[in-house]
């Protein structure tokens, strides 16, 4: 399948275009074909009328377009100015460079755009909405007449986002045209001029942003055909929450700096809790959190009714907690085999000071046999198995001593069908023997079919709880 | 799952021999040096393969291995550890200011009895060890610069205990292990092939040794399987210090005295030996077999160019130039396995 069938797209002068589709919708493959990422592709791109076929990023900023990507392209080290002016400092007679002048030049051409900073500060240590707006000076500075924004508004906080609104504007009504993709469906419809949606690899529809709203871009957005493609959890679900059951976990007040704040969430004994936020809304951080691997620097965390301090991950799982991150490759140790990747959180219950790796291996069999992990080999070195399989082995780590709480980060991510069923029936037996599941994903999909209650978190707090309710993704990405 | 298992059998068939050889590759390759080198010098001088030059080597190989088995834990946990030699000499250097010197030792040291002299040289040892460790572990030093201010503080202790002078007795069963014999078997290569033993043993059979190589082979997943990571680090600081700190006593007591800068060149010989060895700088590939074939390496290539009468000059560099070969087989066999996996 194309990621991109028969796609027309006009930009305007002096406007700013906001384009919204789920992940995988193709608009990304547009902006990189735009920006010279993809120099593989069918059909015409004209700029001012002229036909152009850019083979590389330096064709398309030769041609005036810049993007600002959602990973930042900033050196953190370097100070504002340099960061401004990278690779085009000025330099005085001997090929050195004039410190002075850049500073001068860097400061003016900032504050020409409203933006107040000090340009010899450390890039780096200014706020992530700051880094932001200076990054996208740089792209305006370079020349570029089309700008693309990659999720500008993802990790900034609500003046921020004004502050960059307002500069964008202005951008606008200098006769630059802006293109907008985000998820935030308000923050599009606040900004743009123009709207368009994409589903499947095909431009839905185009509209100016004052004659719709956020219901009629959801509606487009997901489809009426969506249904066929995934299964029965793109409809409505009802959410069957265990109000009654024992509370495992217990978070108030948690906060990390700079991921979530404010976060106060109760875990059930045999209930999966789905928490669902867009990338960058710090509900991947705030499962590291559980797990010790990111420092809390406020609130308390209670397991069993315990209050419990966890300095370490060593101290997590001491505690009853056990983790699997989204990245297989942060969690598994391919050079070894299967059995003693299964074993590694377990050690220290079945050997004190030697290893047995005769009951290493039987404990592997029995998860390999149970979890049908294929090939059936606990000596196989792990990276000989299919991801699936290794995601089944980082699954079946935890599941030899059971834990309190098991936190799961996007447990589905990049797998076929079959796997996820694999991955949703240990889930639900896990939750059967009255673990207390915390499923963790940017995708409404994982959410909505593994879990019994939802927390929405945007912007680092949670904002929405779905509980003994119907709920469905449009109201999922509504909340979000 | 998706892919049909036919397909996975199409690769296996392709050649297992081959991919084993290719995952083997650390391991053959320096096997494979010190097998060209004996041959090579056995042929090029008749008084190279005698058994009492083989006695020799082993000899001289000794005290580097002693030290070069806890530098094998720091490096399979992709750390490393520069302080090895200087603590080496520290650890000997206050040994012998325990230990009654003879009038002409113009130190002002402190007879103890023997007992108590060892105790003390190994607390120093195990103290010096832990800086190293704290600094790594909770201060977040990089182990290369933590160890690196290590050896001159062990440099400085070196000096401010003898204050240029040298100090020639070790209690008397340090003696006999560091200069003595069994038969035709001197007692240091039976204490280097005990420790060599034992910490085989620790690396391989040991829950410890478990966690080392899963510490070294990925951290992050070993912090996400709730390793203590940082207790790990610090241990292996530790095992390495006090495996530098018997390899300087026995080196004392061999070479008959204690003096500064009596070690220098055993930092860059047991780094060598681990790494000409085949165990991985990235961490959690190697062991102490690998050490034990790095130090005949290195041991054959000095005492046989000893053999041939090489220019000393020239000899200097030979040892650069098989280091230098090591580390590119070192970097390509991790490249080769780092590929393998990205297929797999």
């Amino acid at each position: 399948m194309a990621a991109l069938a028969g796609v027309d797209f006009t930009l305007a002068k002096g406007e700013i275009h906001g384009l919204v589709g789920e992940n995988g919708a193709g608009k990304s493959t547009l902006m990189n074909i735009i920006a010279g990422v993809h120099p593989e592709y069918e059909g015409t791109m004209r700029i001012n009328g002229a036909v152009v076929k850019f083979r590389s990023i330096r064709d398309s900023l030769a041609a005036g377009i810049g993007m600002v990507h959602q990973e930042l392209s900033i050196v953190p080290e370097l100070s504002v100015a340099e960061n401004v002016l990278l690779g085009v400092q000025p330099t005085n007679r001997l090929g050195l460079i004039d410190w002075k002048a850049m500073y001068r030049e860097a400061e003016a051409q900032l504050s020409r755009l409203g933006i107040r900073v000090d340009p010899r500060a450390p890039i780096g240590r200014l706020p992530l909405g700051l880094q932001q707006l200076v990054e996208l000076a740089r792209v305006l500075f370079s020349g570029a007449r089309i700008v693309i924004l990659d999720e500008p508004t993802s990790a900034l906080s609500p003046p921020e986002v004004d502050v960059l609104f307002s500069l964008l504007r202005r951008v606008r009504d200098s006769g630059r045209s802006i293109i907008f993709i985000s998820h935030f469906l308000d923050d599009i419809l606040h900004v743009s001029d123009t709207i368009t949606i994409f589903r499947n690899g095909r431009r839905i529809a185009t509209a100016p942003a004052r004659d719709i709203d956020k219901a009629w871009i959801i509606e487009r957005m997901i489809g009426a055909g969506h249904r066929e493609l995934e299964e029965s959890y793109t409809g409505e679900i009802m959410l069957n929450s265990r109000p009654d059951a024992q509370v495992v976990l217990t978070a108030e007040g948690l906060a990390a700096i700079g991921a979530f704040r404010d976060v106060s969430l109760q875990v059930r004994a045999g209930e999966v809790l789905g928490i669902y936020g867009f990338l960058g809304s710090g509900q991947l951080e705030l499962a590291r959190a559980l797990f010790g691997k990111l420092p809390i620097a406020a609130g308390t965390l209670r397991i069993d009714g315990r209050a419990a301090r966890l300095r370490s991950t060593a101290a997590a799982r001491r505690a009853g907690i056990a983790f699997v991150p989204e990245s297989r490759r942060s969690m598994l140790f391919a050079q070894e085999p299967v059995y003693k990747n299964v074993s590694v959180s377990i050690l220290d219950r079945i050997s004190r000071l030697w290893v047995r790796p005769s009951a290493e291996r039987e404990i592997a069999r029995q998860h390999v046999g149970r979890l049908q992990i294929r090939p059936p080999r606990v000596e196989r070195r792990l990276n000989t198995l299919s991801g699936g399989n290794q995601q089944k082995v980082a699954l079946a780590k935890w599941l030899t001593h059971l834990p309190r709480v098991l936190v799961l980060s996007e447990p589905t991510r990049g797998m076929d069908v079959g796997a996820k069923d694999d991955v949703m029936t240990i889930v639900r037996s896990l939750r059967a023997q009255g673990i207390g599941v915390v499923v963790v994903s940017t995708e409404p999909e994982t959410v909505l079919s593994l879990a019994d209650r939802i927390l929405v978190m945007k912007r680092g707090t949670i904002t929405r709880e779905f509980a003994n309710e119907v709920v469905s993704k449009d109201r999922l990405l509504a909340a979000a | 799952m998706s892919s049909p298992p036919a397909d996975a059998t199409i690769r296996n068939r392709t050649g297992p021999t081959m991919a084993w050889l290719r995952g083997q590759l650390r391991n053959i390759a320096p096997f494979a040096t010190l097998l060209a080198l004996a041959i090579l010098f056995s042929v090029a001088s008749p008084s190279f393969a005698t058994f009492d030059n083989l006695a020799n080597i082993l000899q001289q190989v000794s005290v580097t291995g002693i030290i070069a088995v806890g530098l094998t834990f720091v490096i399979l946990c992709a750390e490393i550890d520069l302080s090895v030699a200087s603590l080496a000499n520290a650890t000997g250097i206050v040994l012998a200011f325990f230990t009654a010197q003879d009038a002409s030792v113009n130190i002002a040291n402190i007879p103890l009895p023997g007992v108590a002299a060892v105790v003390l040289a190994v607390l120093a040892s195990l103290a010096l060890g832990a800086v190293n460790a704290f600094g790594l572990t909770v201060i977040g030093i990089p182990s290369f610069i933590m160890t690196l201010a290590m050896l001159q503080i062990g440099a400085g202790i070196c000096a401010l205990l003898v204050r240029g002078q040298i100090a020639y007795n070790v209690p008397d069963f340090i003696a006999t292990l560091g200069n003595g014999a069994i038969g035709p078997l001197p007692w240091i290569v039976v204490v280097a092939a005990v420790i060599l033993l034992l910490g085989h043993v620790v690396l391989t059979y040991t829950r410890f040794g478990r966690y080392v190589y899963m510490v070294g082979g990925n951290r992050e997943a070993a912090e996400y399987s709730g390793i203590n990571v940082k207790l790990i680090l610090a241990a292996v600081m530790l095992v390495s210090a006090v495996c530098s700190g018997i390899g300087g006593m026995l080196g004392v007591a061999h070479f008959g005295s204690a003096q500064q800068n009596e070690f220098d060149n055993y930092l860059l010989d047991s780094i060598s030996a681990v790494v000409v060895g085949g165990t991985s700088l990235f961490g959690g590939q190697g062991g102490i077999g690998n050490t034990v074939v790095g130090l005949l390496v290195l041991g054959v290539l000095n005492n046989g160019l000893d053999h041939v009468r090489i220019d000393s000059f020239l000899k200097i560099l030979i040892r650069g130039l098989i280091l230098l070969l090591a580390l590119i087989i070192n970097v390509y066999a991790q490249r080769l396995r780092t590929r393998e996996a990205a297929a797999g």
